[in-house]
């Protein structure tokens, strides 16, 4: 049986008609012709969701006035508070703390540990639970540069080069020296990383490293960090410097003192509805990034809680944002069945030698251009050439005719090379060795964000930022195994750097929502009407049927 | 713009939009009969519904361990579990998902064993004194939604083989299902990460390279050539960039080195 409807399994037999002629092809070492680079300049241009002027919205307030980004990050830059912040009594606070940290993923909960360990009371709040992040889902590894033949230097220049050298050099620097510092703190803390019997750890490359450096734990490497940080805030609840973790409580708004600098948090408890008042010296913002925002409709292989929330009240107290129009789309995520959508397939399928086909069967791009570049060809051949292949619940997508792989390298290879997928599929009866897979570009990471210093401090007093929520680490475009790191090394800095501000100031200067007002006020004069609500906080997946009998 | 009208209605995301004519099957939330499109998983089906999830949803991809579900058929006594983003739902289908389950997970210092004087196993049984009553019914194992043999995990902890515990839970995503429904009431799951960590801290040698780099990182060793880097025109990092060897992907760990040592 396969897990193919009757419709798609006729369309797969188009594709069976012109394998044997493709791999005859193949073998003989032809295949489509790669764009040249002027084409693929005007392919990007056009196709590339980053590059399309439609859907993009200009910025009519804040600091980055008069910049254009997506159209769902803009309307969020533009919303209004949740809160009434004219009738908002902020006398008595239901907590008071010396680091507030908003968001418990990976850079949350690095921050919580080091802002203890450097003395401090941390309140850890996150909008779901402790640990759901883009973090638990990172299965590829962390970079790090240990090895003989490698040093923080090579790892600076892979960095620099994958980010097509927009980078914030003094961010760069930080997360490749500090890399080892981190790798040794997790195994102080009892990750179980994959080493040889001597010790040494297993390492191997990824896309644009010049030295094997990708370390892992199976293949969840960011599940296993996740959890081993998280167990370790469990130890250390109690104590002046202790950390109390507050679940299912978004923060909706940043309290601001008298000069504009921020002194706590107005968190929302997402069941009692009710609002929690937090007294904090430093806040440190770690609530990962946008997929769940889905950028023009596409689907993501973000965690349920990346809706952007912190950039848009980091924005309102005045936080700069920088590359907040580049996003990193991979290529072939898969759209079929239902719930492996958005599932990431690795480019290895495309490097065994899987091509990519439209409904008619035929090859439309070479299957090896670059991320970006291979995007734009899929977009183009769903959208404009309008041979994509509809699926059963409204999406498009193109062939990856895996099944080539063993036509090409013998039988057994698809198993032997990608188990993982293998098994994926085969849980929904689609033998991915026997029948292609159903592909469309998917949204995998935000490039940009909250403009930070090397202590992850912002252009705010008082507030800090780690992990996806700030861009300037990779500039335009991030390598694999980085972002672990990222949200490691930052969060530790940023979690110290919290704390060494809050021991400096006297106390909190008293909170109000002076910025939440002024923001109002800069919305009504730029002419923003009827602007949304925000932060989002939650997506909503209601079908339509469902939605117009929601009245309200 | 006449071509424009060939044009799909899109998913937006992970909102699902059905063809005209897709099979319609009753699907039951928690008692409460709605009709969703077959080929959803769970998660998608309750959303289907009109559900707007708070608990019970997360990576929705199969990693983080917040979907877990029991479920049943009509007509069939059988009780199954599964991940509510990873299961598909069937025709008569009855479903309740579990957000959260209270587990025992007793605090620890993992850098002071001091009450045991440094026995691993002895440490397990003075925290966990549950695991070493386990009645080897198995269910654990039949429930857990990772096809983890966690019962057979718990009686190697018993045994001492805490390397052994730990590597056959590894792929524990802390859903609870498997705690739920032991009649000897043991949080497996929790029990797993300590032997996890105490193997992954006292159990697996250091890795003595990166002990290396770490001295040379705090002896200050690469802040000069990072800022060198840093303050490079571009078109001199480029050249650096498009220059720089690469390690053979067949290369042994640490048996290659590049003909360029200065910067190691």
């Amino acid at each position: 049986m396969s897990g193919y409807t009757g419709e798609l399994k006729e369309l797969i037999k188009k594709a069976e008609a012109t394998r044997p002629h493709r791999v005859e092809r193949a073998r003989r070492g032809e295949h489509f012709s790669a764009l040249t680079m002027e084409e693929r300049e005007r392919w990007l241009k056009r196709y590339h969701p980053d590059c399309k002027n439609e859907g993009r919205k200009k910025v009519g307030v804040g600091p980055n006035s008069g910049q254009a980004f997506p159209e769902e990050v803009s309307l969020l830059l533009e919303s209004k508070s949740i809160l009434d912040p004219e009738s908002v009594i902020l006398d008595n606070a239901d907590y008071t703390t010396d680091v507030l940290i908003i968001g418990a993923g990976g850079a949350g909960t690095a921050a919580a540990l080091a802002a203890s360990e450097n003395g401090s009371h941390v309140i850890l709040s996150t909008k779901l639970r402790h640990g759901d992040s883009n973090t638990v889902m990172a299965e590829g590894g962390i970079q790090c540069a240990d090895q003989e033949c490698d040093s923080p230097y090579f790892h600076y220049l892979d960095v620099m080069g994958g980010g097509h050298f927009t980078n914030d050099p003094a961010l760069a620097s930080a997360l490749t020296n500090d890399a080892p510092l981190t790798m040794g703190w997790l195994e102080e803390l009892g990750m179980m990383f994959d080493k040889l019997p001597g010790g040494r750890m297993k390492v191997r490359h990824g896309g644009g490293t010049s030295r094997k450096r990708m370390h892992s734990a199976g293949d969840m490497a960011g599940a296993e960090i996740m959890r081993v940080l998280r167990d370790e805030t469990r130890n250390r609840t109690n104590g002046i410097n202790g950390i109390k973790v507050l679940e299912f409580s978004p923060a909706v708004e940043l309290l601001t003192g008298k000069s504009g600098d921020v002194s706590g948090a107005i968190l929302y408890n997402l069941e009692t509805k009710e609002y929690y008042i937090v007294r904090a010296k430093a806040v440190i913002i770690s609530t990962g990034g946008f997929g769940r925002l889905h950028i023009q409709g596409f689907p993501t292989t973000n965690h349920y809680g990346a809706t952007a929330d912190g950039i848009v009240i980091a924005y309102r107290a005045g936080a700069e944002l920088r590359d907040m129009d580049s996003t990193q789309y991979h290529p072939t995520g898969a759209v079929y069945p239902e719930q492996n959508v958005g599932l990431l397939i690795t480019e290895k399928v495309r490097g065994l030698g899987a091509q990519l086909l439209n409904v008619d069967g035929e090859e439309f791009s070479f299957a090896l251009e670059p991320r970006d570049v291979e995007s734009s060809c899929i977009i183009r051949e769903c959208l404009e050439v309008q041979k994509g292949i509809p699926t059963p619940t409204g999406r498009l997508g193109v062939w990856l005719d895996s099944p080539m792989i063993d036509a090409l390298h013998g039988e057994g290879t698809v198993r032997k090379e990608l188990p993982a997928k293998h098994i994926q599929f085969r849980r929904y009866n689609i033998d991915i060795s026997k029948e292609p897979l159903l592909v469309y570009p998917t949204l995998h990471y935000q490039n940009g964000g909250i403009k930070i210093g090397e202590n992850g401090e912002t252009a705010v007093k008082g507030l800090f930022a780690a992990g996806e929520v700030t861009g300037g680490v990779h500039g335009r475009n991030r390598l694999m195994g980085n972002s672990l790191l990222d949200v490691l090394v930052f969060g530790k800095r940023a979690g110290k750097g919290a704390a060494e501000y809050a021991k400096s100031i006297p106390g909190c200067s008293a909170p109000t929502l002076e910025h939440v007002k002024r923001f109002g006020r800069e919305l009504k004069s730029a002419g923003v009407e009827n602007p949304v609500t925000g932060p989002l906080l939650l997506p909503d997946y209601a079908p339509p049927h469902v939605k117009k009998r929601q009245w309200d | 713009m006449a071509d424009k009208k060939k044009i799909t209605q899109l998913a937006a995301g992970d909102r699902t939009i059905p063809p005209d004519g897709a099979k319609m099957i009753p699907f039951y939330l928690m008692g409460s009969e709605y009709l969703v499109p077959e080929t959803l998983t769970i998660m998608k089906a309750v959303e289907y519904a009109g559900y707007q999830y708070i608990r019970g949803c997360g990576c929705r991809g199969g990693i983080c361990g917040a979907c877990a579900t029991f479920y049943r058929f009509t007509g069939d006594y059988r009780l199954k579990a599964g991940l509510a983003c990873q299961t598909v739902v069937g025709p008569g289908m009855i479903i309740t998902q579990l957000p959260f389950f209270p587990a025992n997970r007793p605090d620890y210092n993992l850098d002071n064993l001091d009450n045991t004087r440094g026995d691993l196993h002895a440490e397990l049984r003075r925290l966990y004194p549950e695991v070493f009553k386990c009645i080897g019914c198995g269910t654990c194992t039949r429930t857990c939604p990772m096809d983890i043999d966690v019962m057979d995990y718990i009686a190697l902890m018993k045994r001492g083989d805490l390397k052994g515990a730990a590597y056959k839970s590894f792929d524990c995503v802390m859903c609870g299902l498997c705690a739920s429904r032991c009649p000897a009431q043991i949080s497996q799951f929790t029990a797993a990460m300590f032997v996890r960590r105490l193997v992954g801290k006292y159990m697996l040698p250091k890795a003595g390279h990166l002990e290396k780099r770490i001295e040379e990182v705090k002896s200050g060793k690469y802040e000069k050539m990072l800022k060198k880097l840093s303050k490079m025109k571009p078109e001199e990092l480029r050249k650096l960039y498009i220059e720089r060897e690469r390690e053979p992907d067949l290369a042994e760990p640490g048996v290659w080195m590049p003909e360029d040592k200065e910067c190691l």
